[in-house]
């Protein structure tokens, strides 16, 4: 019981990294940027090809994001900005195309075969926690997103660059008005976002298989997770992703026929109640 | 406005001639492309009407093909089978609709997402009904289920294309005569200012639910009418790269005029019959086709033409 539990909190923190930068861009931007899966997909990638040079698990894991993150760096200043002025319907689909484009050139570079990740040697073990067996690993993941959260919630709550994100993204006018510079703030906040993506992502690398497909799952499921936090909450996407988490655990253990149904009930029940999330703000 | 209604009469009556002139390839083609013109316009009754971009018509497409399929299999006649897996469409649409037309835009494309994939997830899974991966297989065309000397049987391709064409002509009239009906004005009015429209006595939520349920009743339609041709339906037709299409075709053809989605529809599959000769990675290719129209070209193909023709005009 216990055990199953932590097994389904380790899977949630691959989904609030995911979150927690879709939620982040959303909530300063107010846009929803549709390849943030594949943002998470080419974090795997591109940790998966860092390892493959340098042979080191953790070098793997601070490059990959990394460079996904000068990979978002590229998709905000290069594109999006271009159609902030543009009705959001179109911001969405700017990044709807790079999530075609993604993919695709995924496939293009490393081929649609599944890759066989490598397993980190130092976190290979396991721990034995009451009569069940837990894999180091998950408690690594456990650690890495507990880690990322108190990390953002400093960022936010008490340096200047968090006061500014939260000016932006309560009052955007009075924000500009009073002196932001919005423009790269924007960068700024997107650029983080795919780091977040990319370290979720860097991250699955060991123990989830790594294909072309894997960015579309994830993204579907944070979209659950944000619907189900309130857009633009990062307190939202956390218990948002460990809801699902749980869910998928537990409904695994209990009602395997129901497994992938119960996220979408527990999304259509919030809708049904709180339509704007369970920490989102009412809009008018 | 007489010389636009014959234009579409001559195209109509094109459409309906074309297997006496093309082979079996030209005319699987084209009736594909009206099946896709049919879901775009489903799509951008929506998307051009109210500016909401939704991700999940592959959900209805695939709510009409698969019950009609089961229809057909279980020998209703063709006709009934079509119909009554529109109207399962709409009815999907309307339940799912309460959900997503509650909130704001941006909610909207994401839960469209999402409970289209929702479908594509219970397809896949619903092994005893849907066929789970493997989809459904010998799905009969049989007779057209009118009654006297009208039941005529549409098992050979040249007139079932025929039916097929009359169908989606019919649904491309009632379309369009809706774009200009008091429900089409209403549409137009909430994209342009939702507030003022609801403060001038348009019931906003209800009218873009009519919209949602229309648009699935059509896409439903659309996949319907694909169920008897292929003879087979698979789970893709849920998937979200199905939803794709008629956002792409839309949003290259134009999605400010009624033809957008039609000349979209026939400018996206002609491509992708050519590119896919080339490279098996065309949506790599309509990523950037899309990449671009959507930094350059936001009226897609029609919005150009008609820019160039007003230039050419003032001289």
């Amino acid at each position: 019981m216990l055990f199953q539990g932590l097994v389904g909190l380790s899977e949630a923190m691959y989904l609030w990294l995911v979150a927690a930068g879709l939620s982040l861009i959303f909530g300063v931007m107010r846009v929803l940027n549709f390849a943030h899966g594949s943002l998470y997909m080419l974090g795997a990638y591109f940790a998966w090809v860092a390892f493959r040079i340098s042979g080191s698990f953790w070098v793997a894991l601070v490059v990959g994001p990394l460079l996904v993150a000068a990979a978002g760096w590229v998709l905000e200043f290069g594109f999006l900005r271009r159609v902030y002025s543009a009705p959001e319907a179109f911001q969405l689909l700017l990044t709807f195309a790079f999530v075609l484009i993604l993919d695709d050139a995924v496939k293009l570079a490393f081929g649609p075969v599944y890759q066989s990740p490598p397993t980190p040697a130092a976190l290979s073990g396991a721990v034995r926690i009451g009569r069940s067996i837990l894999p180091t690993y998950h408690l690594f993941i456990l650690a890495v997103g507990g880690l990322v959260g108190l990390g953002l919630w400093f960022l936010l709550e008490k340096t200047s660059f968090g006061l500014i994100v939260r000016a932006t993204a309560a009052d955007r006018e009075m924000a500009r008005a009073l002196g932001v510079r919005s423009s790269r703030l924007f960068t700024g906040v997107f650029v983080l976002g795919a780091w977040l993506a990319g370290l979720g992502g860097a991250l699955s690398m060991p123990v989830r298989a790594i294909s072309p497909g894997m960015g579309e799952f994830i993204i579907i499921e944070a979209f659950v997770v944000v619907v189900l936090g309130g857009l633009g909450s990062l307190r939202g996407a956390f218990l948002g992703a460990v809801l699902i988490g749980l869910l998928h655990a537990y409904g695994l253990l209990f009602m395997p026929v129901f497994e992938l149904a119960l996220a979408y009930m527990a999304m259509a029940a919030v809708l049904i109640v709180r339509p704007w999330g369970l920490f989102g703000v009412r809009e008018a | 406005m007489r010389a636009r209604l014959a234009a579409y009469v001559l195209l109509a009556a094109l459409v309906l001639l074309l297997p006496a002139v093309a082979g079996p390839f030209l005319r699987y083609l084209v009736l594909n492309m009206l099946l896709l013109a049919l879901l775009a316009l489903s799509f951008n009754l929506l998307f051009g009407m109210t500016g909401l971009l939704s991700f999940g018509q592959g959900a209805f497409y695939a709510g009409g093909a698969y019950t009609a399929a089961l229809l057909l299999r279980a020998g209703v006649p063709l006709l009934w089978s079509i119909l009554l897996g529109a109207i399962a469409a709409a009815v999907l649409a309307a339940v799912l609709g309460a959900f997503c037309v509650r909130n704001t835009r941006i909610y909207f494309s994401m839960l469209t997402l999402a409970f289209g994939m929702l479908v594509y997830a219970v397809v896949w899974k619903w092994t005893s009904v849907t066929g789970g991966d493997d989809g459904l297989i010998g799905i009969p065309r049989g007779r057209i289920g009118l009654p006297g000397p009208l039941d005529v049987r549409l098992d050979a391709p040249v007139p079932y294309y025929l039916f097929a064409a009359v169908l989606v002509l019919l649904s491309m009239a009632v379309l369009h005569r809706l774009s200009a009906s008091p429900l089409g004005l209403s549409l137009r009015a909430i994209r342009e200012n939702a507030e003022r429209a609801e403060s001038s006595g348009i019931p906003v939520r209800r009218t873009i639910y009519i919209a949602f349920v229309t648009a699935g009743l059509f896409a439903g339609l659309s996949g319907a009418l694909l169920a008897p041709l292929e003879q087979t339906v698979s789970p893709s037709t849920a998937h979200w790269t199905k939803s794709a299409e008629p956002v792409m075709a839309t949003l290259i053809g134009g999605p400010l005029s009624f033809l957008g989605p039609i000349v979209g529809a026939v400018v996206y599959l002609g491509l992708k019959e050519i590119i896919v000769r080339f490279t098996e990675y065309w949506l790599l290719v309509f990523g950037l086709v899309l990449l671009g129209t959507v930094l350059a070209f936001r009226g897609g193909l029609l919005g150009a033409a008609g820019e160039l023709l007003a230039r050419r005009r003032r001289g």
